[in-house]
């Protein structure tokens, strides 16, 4: 039944995706195709899609994947899947929290851990500025139009945060950029 | 206004804004639920960050129910996360119906060409608000600048090295340096 058989396969996606959406995708691809909901191809073009459209990727490609295989019912399955162990995990741990914080020795692992991530977000940004700066060009090593753009939109950002006392949302940001990369590509 | 109803509309629009994975995400959450509505508290943010980072899923949904759980126990965890999934449930269900060749519109491509350099900027922000708040020891400094320089490696030469890889180097670090600060302080003790 193919209810049953996403459950099964987005459960074991939601279960063990450690390490962020890109590190899930190998584990994601091994269960899509060994079901056959979707081929390798499919797989690349909606990760694209994914990347290109708001939210977590792995709720993405679960809603795809469900809604080809069995529409509006089967989207359903396989979102709240993909979704139930990390919201089931989390309650759990909420519920051991207050306790677990004030032992020394897990205060020392989280004293390792918030370095170690934020080191792994910083880099994360700035890789992320040297790809989108070099990405996409056949004729330069500098994509010039998004390295004005991120150069634009980084004085905006950081300088509203010095004279707006609020600064400027994130959401405004991203519409910006929308509006901007409208227009700088399309003319 | 309603307490679930703030929660899920406030999680539909941050899911609504949230590109290229869940870091993006972490200034959107701080911005709204640290700042402007005070539900958590920055050094919560911190702790559901790494949390997040060290269980399986979506960070997106990892945060969701955290915030939404301190608020308002189970039917806010449940309408934070509802609210967060929901605007990449319906959009991607509607391309799955209707749109084919969703790639090959080009002023969504371009849109997207735009928001990946603001969607850069906001990792960028969340990193550095992490180091501003950061306790300043040495530790922490050397870690930061360690898993800094080995993740830029792994991006830029695509090694084969997991986060969760990282993640626990740098907890048996911090570990092993608070075991040996406890046998020196047992030993001060003793003499």
């Amino acid at each position: 039944m193919i209810y049953l058989q996403l459950f099964l396969g987005f459960l074991k996606v939601g279960l063990f995706s450690f390490g962020g959406a890109y590190g899930a995708i190998p584990l994601i691809r091994d269960v899509v195709i060994s079901y056959g909901w979707l081929n390798d191809e499919m797989l690349s073009y909606m990760i694209a899609v994914s990347e290109s459209t708001p939210g977590p990727i792995m709720v993405n490609l679960a809603t795809y994947a469900g809604s080809s295989q069995a529409g509006l019912p089967g989207a359903l399955t396989a979102t709240f899947t993909v979704i139930l162990p990390s919201f089931l995990i989390i309650l759990l741990i909420m519920a051991l929290l207050e306790t677990a914080l004030r032992n020394p020795w897990i205060q020392a692992v989280l004293q390792g851990l918030k370095p170690c991530i934020t080191g792994i977000i910083l880099a994360t940004g700035v890789y992320m500025i040297l790809q989108n700066c070099t990405a996409d060009t056949e004729h330069a090593a500098l994509n010039i139009q998004a390295a004005v753009l991120t150069l634009l939109l980084a004085v905006l950002y950081f300088g509203a945060k010095k004279v707006l006392k609020n600064g400027l949302s994130p959401i405004l940001l991203i519409l910006l950029s929308a509006a901007a990369g409208i227009l700088i590509y399309g003319i | 206004m309603n307490l679930l109803l703030d929660l899920f509309i406030t999680f539909f629009k941050i899911g609504l804004f949230t590109f290229g994975g869940g870091y993006a995400m972490i200034a959107l959450i701080e911005n709204t639920c640290v700042e402007k509505k005070h539900w958590i508290t920055h050094e919560d943010m911190m702790n559901i960050t790494v949390i997040a980072e060290s269980t399986p899923g979506p960070i997106a949904i990892n945060c969701s129910t955290f915030v939404g759980f301190r608020q308002k126990g189970f039917p806010g965890a449940a309408a934070a996360t509802l609210g967060v999934t929901l605007p990449s449930f319906c959009i991607i269900f509607l391309i799955s119906m209707y749109l084919d060749h969703f790639l090959e519109i080009a002023w969504i491509a371009h849109a997207f060409w735009g928001i990946k350099c603001a969607v850069a900027i906001l990792i960028l922000d969340a990193a550095l608000k992490m180091i501003s708040k950061m306790s300043q020891n040495a530790l922490s400094r050397l870690l930061t600048a360690g898993s800094f320089a080995v993740m830029l490696l792994i991006d830029i030469f695509s090694l084969h090295i997991s986060t969760v890889a990282l993640m626990l180097t740098a907890a048996i670090v911090s570990l092993s340096v608070f075991a040996m600060k406890k046998r020196m302080e047992n030993g001060g003790n003793k003499t």
